[in-house]
């Protein structure tokens, strides 16, 4: 089911952890659906005197391949400029990995929003304008976040009387 | 890589070294169609009424009160479907929230033809609650289907009571015994309909089958031939029912001594995995199927542990969402009010007739590592 790529990065995952002097965090899915993944960015600028993200780090609850994708973004984010980072997509991420199973391709849009909310966030921190691509993504992401909550307050809330279908699970892909 | 160890016995077992050779000569040497005139036909014949005799004898019922199947699926639809379009008029089913999905969905379809259905709630261990069950019926019900043992978490069902108070009512009773035979006591004499499966119980996978109590009204759901009494047509699988009547005699006859061992992982299970921090047993500690322990983790995903302890070599199954096609957590563990949270970080073992001590060493082993090599990844914490 999954690649060979996909379980050597779950086996050992590349900049796994929390980071102390982070630039800033992106956080993203719902502990509810399964997944969630706080993603740390700390921005320098390299030798050019371009802004990079001069480490990345990641802290991730969830399956094998949200592991994987946490893993692999990070390795993708590394040492870019900040606008190279802002063009990783989910995709990118996927395609690196081998590919993932169908059902799995949430886990690798996951990953790469996780790192356009560390971005977004960092600009914004910095008072400094986030470009329209990227600010329409983070409203997106943002939606998305609050409507599965939405969803599940419905599901928490199952009533015991309405049968079955308040009984099935929103679906988190 | 040393041995591997195999924990998920509820999803299916190896089939025993004396099941296999009973099945054996009716693939190459007797392998006639037991329809047949002839005497190729007749030997099939022979082995598929022995079989039937043999699982009727097991189970104390009569012969022609046992329909061979494909499996405890297609017994789960032949029992409720079969029931309800034996009827002249539409009706009401009486289920459980945590039925195996063979049993939900069978209900579920009959809602396309008009029939109702009410899915008793169960409580925090999962169990069914007889009352329950009888301030659900309607005056139209007329079948109550409600699992012996469950699948996921083990938790057994007052199915005996159950089924008596079905009966004083004159509504059918089914249950899907596919976990609990061979395992514990099932009181078939309370119940119209049972369903089970070979391959659970170190048979082979493509058989099993579903006590009808005679006089049960049943519709056909295969039409052909006229096999099994006209109750599902279709050439005998008869090395697969061969395997299926030897296997129910096997665990049966080995019943005290495999259960006895099954208890003793059962417990040390218990009072190992429940040290880890944040873990809880879901299920009841007592009043279970000896085979199945089900867990869960705080702040871990179960589709990662299971990744998690297949590289240690050691194959056990989750609720996960992430494990599920479809990506929902177990209805079980939701049912059981498993926090949402928990309920992905969920581990089921399932232990079998060739479990030995030092596979569970190895389990317990490889578990505490696992556990915290994902939390050290993960943005949760649990408390010490």
């Amino acid at each position: 089911m999954y690649t060979e790529r996909v379980v050597e990065h779950f086996r050992h995952p590349h900049n796994m952890g929390k980071m102390r002097d982070y630039s800033a965090v992106g956080r993203v899915g719902n502990i509810l659906c399964g997944d969630v993944m706080w993603l740390y960015i700390r921005v320098g600028t390299d030798t050019a005197g371009r802004e990079i993200i001069a480490d990345v780090s990641w802290e991730t609850f969830g399956c094998t391949a949200a592991i994987a994708t946490s893993s692999m973004v990070s390795d993708l984010a590394k040492g870019k400029t900040l606008d190279e980072a802002i063009s990783i997509s989910n995709r990118d991420v996927a395609d690196e990995l081998g590919g993932l199973p169908p059902v799995k391709m949430h886990c690798s849009g996951l990953a790469a929003d996780a790192l356009s909310e560390a971005i977004t966030e960092y600009l914004t921190s910095k008072g400094r304008p986030v470009p329209p691509a990227l600010a329409a993504r983070h409203e997106h992401i943002q939606k998305d976040m609050a409507k599965l909550e939405e969803r599940y307050k419905v599901f928490l809330d199952r009533d015991a009387t309405k049968g079955k279908d308040a009984g099935a699970a929103p679906s988190c892909s | 890589m040393p041995e591997r160890v195999y924990l998920d016995n509820s999803a299916t077992t190896p089939v025993a070294p004396e099941v296999f050779a009973a099945m054996a000569p009716y693939y190459r040497e007797m392998y006639g169609n037991a329809s047949s005139l002839h005497s190729f036909g007749r030997e099939a014949r022979r082995a598929v009424d022995a079989a039937r005799a043999a699982v009727a004898t097991s189970l104390a019922v009569k012969p022609e009160e046992i329909v061979f199947t494909s499996g405890a699926t297609e017994a789960d639809n032949l029992a409720i479907v079969g029931a309800a379009l034996a009827r002249a008029s539409r009706g009401h089913i009486v289920t459980s929230r945590i039925e195996h999905d063979a049993v939900l969905r069978a209900t579920e379809s009959l809602g396309a033809l008009g029939f109702e259905s009410s899915l008793v709630e169960v409580d925090a261990a999962g169990r069914v609650d007889p009352e329950a069950v009888r301030r659900a019926l309607r005056d139209d019900t007329f079948l109550v289907s409600i699992m012996a043992g469950n699948n996921e978490i083990g938790t057994l069902q007052p199915i005996g009571e159950i089924g008596r108070m079905c009966r004083e009512r004159g509504i059918l009773f089914h249950t899907d015994a596919v976990q609990a035979l061979g395992k514990v006591d099932v009181p078939i004499r309370d119940v119209d309909m049972l369903s089970a499966s070979a391959h659970k119980m170190n048979g082979p996978k493509g058989v099993g089958f579903l006590y009808v109590r005679r006089g049960t009204r049943l519709a056909p759901l295969s039409h052909g031939g006229g096999h099994e009494r006209g109750r599902r047509s279709g050439t005998e699988n008869v090395p697969g029912i061969v395997g299926l009547a030897a296997s129910l005699e096997l665990s049966l006859a080995e019943r005290d001594e495999v259960v006895a061992r099954m208890r003793g992982f059962r417990r040390r299970l218990l009072e190992d995995v429940l040290r880890l921090p944040g873990s809880r047993l879901n299920g009841a500690a007592e009043d279970s199927l000896p085979h199945i322990a089900n867990f869960s983790f705080a702040a871990i995903e179960g589709e990662s542990l299971i990744m998690k302890l297949d590289e240690a070599g050691i194959a056990a199954s989750t609720g996960s969402a992430c494990s599920s096609p479809n990506l929902e957590p177990s209805h079980v563990l939701v049912a059981i009010g498993v926090p949402l949270s928990m309920a992905h970080g969920s581990l089921r073992i399932s232990t079998g007739r060739d479990t030995t001590e030092a596979e569970m060493d190895r389990l317990l082993e490889a578990l505490p590592g696992a556990v915290g090599e994902l939390r050290a990844m993960s943005p949760f914490k649990v408390g010490e």
